[in-house]
């Protein structure tokens, strides 16, 4: 059975079956149909994934698939999943599940819009799926162009702006990425004697330490132009701000996921030393993401500014984690991925569903929405409880994990890095609870939000959704934990390994 | 004379054959319907290109004049593939012609050219092909006859080809002087690596760059390229582009093997000016056929960064990418060509819009543009990956970074061109058009080369198959 391809298979053929129906309502039904049937299959791989591992199979990567594409070069047609990767593609499913629900509304280009956000979800799912660095750069990119067209089309404000400057960060990072791969690809050596791709063949091999310090850096930057690290942040508040509700969700939800996986997987997992020498950079960078990320949020009067700042600053943590370089940091970060993409999209979600309604996104201009769309006003609390890492929701266990994992570095250094992360946690309550105070507290002062109406049904299920993975994660961590840990180990093992060489 | 010589030169004869036939019909004069014309060429050309996958042959003829290759075979095939989709989109512009039998006489010479110039083995050869395949092109940028520019197209085209074939010739002469003999063959034996015949391989550069409109010998592609008719300009950037692409990767790889030192460095360094320069004077085009011309002096600075892998990947890379290119740039030059011929509008401004009144039009072009730029899934990605990744096996990665970066900017001009498109609002965007049957096939070709030609590897491992030998 080849589930995984069938994984890449299905949202592809959802994006196209969308071309071929002219109304708006029959786009939206065959777009959620096909991402319900996504979610099933995920579900499906999840479980059989716990089977084979409870059943004793200790394999790095389960279900693999392997063709042979460009033989000349040895690329190939190359899936496997790991707990990883399988908590990565369950998040896509999620959010890109909510996502066209919250866009049942859309009937301006309904076709186009609903195609490419689908198309969108085939990079997402091919990048976690691939375990060859040609094919997964391939997704990489293909899961960056669509955004263009979405939020240059569909988005609101300064769009073609933010459009503009969001992919060509991206595609700036993802050069560096192309530089790097082909570093790796160059100190490889395959069975038959030419380079691979292959992700764990070459995790096997030792790359030589002197192109580690070169191309280490480069896949980390590039692929944390993905994740926003710090300098090259500014695409995110821009291009958040600008999307539409479901471009945002799936921004901030998967993408920037994306960058981080890359850094795990990619750059940490295949040169270890170099991730051993860079590493205080490394963490003195995601320090300055969280700190600056969170004191940025504080200026922000914009409701998706704020959240586009703070997922900066919350995107800070995921880096940090892989920067710390232990196991339960790692393991943290990936927590913290999982955990932000289904926080964040339920944050922009809510906030979407808010401007959708009053027409603002001003937290000054906004007052008092409890009083009439309760239903709203409760899903944008819960997601900033998250965000402010409330206990019982996913933030808390998925920041606690990275700060214990942190403070395992025993010197001064990394110390004070967890003490500044941790603090940023304070700024964090002061804006979350002020924008959402003067938002959704307070007396209504517009009068024209006293005919608002509740969220509609399509609205109440996907917000029910992201509300259930949160609690999942943050009441019940183990399974997501245990899902995660042994291959969070297993990219250890790597390290530890190149840590004694040195 | 041997009946081999028959098959070896197959392509050749067979477009000589329809240049005799078309001198017929001109002569005879009973050609009163230009689409019968058409039909008929195109039938030739396609029946060309097909009966260019069999019957190949390997072999010298003319006493190591002339050599025909599988390489060679396919690459004379590319480019008959090129002139065919060129063929099918003229008819826009040139049903309402009086000289179209002119029009593909001078065309086909120039083909007949580039097919001499491919096969050559010897200076002499290559320099008749080169001529032969340039002047008829002068002739024909100025095939709108009635327009200034046009003329003035013709005229700097010209007078830049000249120039370049006669610095072309100086280097050849220093060589003959140094060696002694213009052979291909016997060349290499007798390439010392001596200051005169460095002198010589730097001179002969440059008349390949002037072709090439490599920096710094790029300038007078704009103008040429803004003035001729579209079907020409992009006869002009796509077709003669590559064949002159092809027999340089001949001359370098054979003649100039053991100069590799020399010629590594010039073509690493000539490969990323290029790439930066083209890219700088992109980004301010408003016109879109200069926009095309200057992106096509970047695509030309990527294939030089290939070539330079001195490597059977070096070639199949390049000659996969000029296939690639073919596809994407005729598709964005046959939807300007619609646009031009129909409307007379040519700038990116006058795209705003464009998707509400032309949405297969602007798909169409927004695919290539995409491949241009090298966006997966289309062919383009696989193209400039192969070539950066051929560029990188020497281990420059500061070049092949600046390269790869440099993606990046020319990203930016054709999302412009994009966002035109689909996101700045018109009060009076183009209206509808309706392209003739002709243009819809050679567009529909070009969409599916692009996003065929990159998923399924079979083509490039194909093409990887005859590159060993040069």
């Amino acid at each position: 059975m080849n589930l995984l391809s069938t994984l890449i298979i299905v949202p592809l053929i959802t994006s196209f079956a969308i071309l071929f129906f002219r109304n708006p309502k029959h786009v939206r039904v065959v777009a959620l149909a096909g991402a319900a049937v996504q979610m099933v299959l995920s579900f499906v791989l999840l479980y059989l994934y716990m089977q084979e591992r409870n059943a004793g199979n200790t394999a790095k990567m389960l279900f693999e698939e392997r063709y042979s594409w460009y033989s000349n070069f040895n690329i190939e047609f190359y899936l496997g999943v790991d707990g990883i990767s399988i908590a990565m593609i369950l998040l896509t499913s999620f959010v890109v599940l909510t996502g066209i629900l919250f866009s049942w509304n859309v009937e301006d280009k309904a076709k186009e819009f609903f195609f490419l956000l689908v198309f969108l979800s085939v990079g997402a799912y091919g990048f976690f799926l691939s375990l060859d660095l040609f094919l997964m750069f391939f997704f990489l990119e293909l899961a960056v162009i669509p955004k263009f067209l979405l939020i240059g089309i569909w988005g609101s404000g300064k769009k073609e702006y933010s459009a503009m400057k969001l992919v060509l960060m991206l595609m700036g990072g993802s050069a560096l990425v192309l530089i790097a791969i082909l570093g790796i690809y160059f100190n490889s050596i395959g069975t038959n004697g030419g380079h691979i791709y292959d992700l764990i063949s070459i995790s096997k091999q030792h790359i030589p330490i002197e192109a580690q310090r070169i191309f280490f850096p480069l896949a980390f930057l590039g692929f944390g132009v993905f994740t926003a690290i710090f300098p090259f942040h500014t695409w995110a508040p821009d291009g958040h701000s600008s999307a539409p509700t479901a471009a945002s969700m799936f921004l901030a939800g998967i993408s920037m996921k994306l960058g981080g996986y890359g850094c795990l997987r990619v750059a940490t997992y295949l040169m270890p030393e170099a991730a051993h020498e860079y590493s205080s950079i490394v963490i003195v960078l995601a320090t300055i993401a969280i700190i600056y990320g969170a004191f940025a949020t504080m200026m922000q009067k914009d409701l998706k500014y704020i959240n586009a700042y703070s997922s900066v600053s919350h995107c800070g943590f995921v880096l940090l984690g892989i920067g710390m370089l232990t196991q339960v940091s790692m393991t943290g970060a990936v927590l913290q991925m999982v955990s932000h993409g289904v926080m964040t999209a339920l944050f922009f979600a809510a906030i979407g569903m808010i401007y959708n309604r009053s027409h603002t996104r001003m937290v000054a201009d906004l007052g008092g929405l409890l009083k009439t769309i309760p239903f709203i006003s409760a899903v944008i609390f819960i997601a900033g409880l998250c965000s402010l890492g409330l206990p019982g929701l996913s933030g808390f266990v998925a920041e606690m994990t990275v700060f214990v994992g942190s403070w395992q570095n025993p010197n001064t250094f990394h110390r004070i890095a967890t003490i500044l992360g941790c603090m940023s946690l304070v700024v964090t309550a002061v804006y979350v609870l002020r924008a959402l105070g003067k938002s959704v507290m307070g007396p209504i002062e517009n009068e024209h939000f006293l005919h608002l109406k509740d969220a509609r049904w399509n609205e109440r299920l996907a917000s029910a959704i992201l509300i259930i993975a949160i609690l999942a994660i943050g009441c019940a961590p183990f399974w997501l934990n245990n899902l995660i840990t042994p291959d969070t180990h297993s990219i250890m093992e790597n390290i530890s390994r190149a840590g004694i060489g040195q | 004379m041997n009946t081999d010589y028959l098959l070896l030169m197959k392509s050749e004869l067979s477009i000589t054959l329809i240049i005799f036939i078309l001198l017929i019909l001109k002569i005879r004069g009973n050609i009163d319907n230009n689409s019968s014309l058409f039909n008929l060429i195109n039938i030739f050309l396609f029946l060309n290109f097909v009966l260019g996958f069999f019957f190949n042959k390997e072999g010298v003829m003319f006493d190591g004049m002339m050599r025909n290759t599988n390489l060679l075979a396919l690459e004379k095939n590319i480019i008959n593939f090129g002139v065919l989709i060129i063929s099918l989109q003229a008819y826009t512009w040139l049903k309402n012609h009086k000289h179209v039998v002119e029009f593909y006489l001078l065309l086909l010479s120039t083909l007949l050219g580039m097919f001499f110039m491919i096969s050559s083995m010897n200076f002499l050869l290559f320099y008749l092909g080169l001529e032969l395949s340039t002047i008829p092109l002068a002739a024909l940028s100025n095939f709108d006859l009635e327009k200034k520019k046009s003329s003035e197209a013709a005229f700097k085209l010209i007078i830049s080809s000249a120039f370049s074939s006669a610095i072309l010739l100086f280097g050849i002469s220093m060589l003959y002087g140094t060696t002694g003999t213009i052979s291909f063959a016997e060349m290499p034996s007798h390439l010392t690596g001596s200051d005169l015949q460095i002198l010589s391989l730097i001179i002969i550069f440059s008349g390949f760059a002037f072709k090439l409109s490599a920096v710094p010998f790029h300038l007078w592609t704009a103008d040429v390229y803004e003035g001729s008719p579209v079907a020409v300009t992009a006869y002009l950037s796509v077709i003669s582009k590559g064949a002159i692409m092809f027999i340089f990767i001949s001359a370098l790889y054979t003649v100039f093997q053991s100069m590799v030192h020399t010629w590594y460095n010039i073509l690493f360094i000539t490969s990323v000016i290029t790439i930066i320069i083209g890219n700088l004077f992109a980004l301010r085009q408003n016109n879109l056929k200069r926009f095309l011309a200057f992106s096509t002096i970047t695509q030309a600075g990527y294939i030089l960064l290939g070539i330079s892998a001195n490597s059977p990947t070096g070639t199949a890379s390049a000659v996969y990418f000029i296939l690639v290119y073919i596809c994407s740039n005729l598709g964005a030059f046959g939807v300007v060509s619609v646009v031009s011929a129909m409307t007379g509008k040519e700038n990116i401004d006058d795209y705003k819009g464009f998707y509400k009144t032309n949405p297969l039009l602007s798909l169409t072009l927004t695919v290539s543009l995409f491949s241009l730029a090298g966006i997966p899934p289309t062919a383009g990605f696989f193209g400039k990956f192969f070539l950066i990744s051929a560029g990188a096996t020497s281990g420059n990665y500061i070049f092949v970074g600046i390269a790869a970066l440099n993606m990046v900017i020319s990203l930016y001009y054709y999302l412009r061109v994009v966002r035109a498109i689909f996101m700045d609002k018109n009060e009076a965007p183009i209206e509808r058009l309706t392209s003739p049957l002709s243009m819809k096939v050679a567009l529909l070709i070009c969409v599916s080369g692009i996003i065929l030609i990159g998923i399924f590897s079979n083509i490039f491992a194909y093409i990887y198959s005859f590159s060993a030998n040069v």
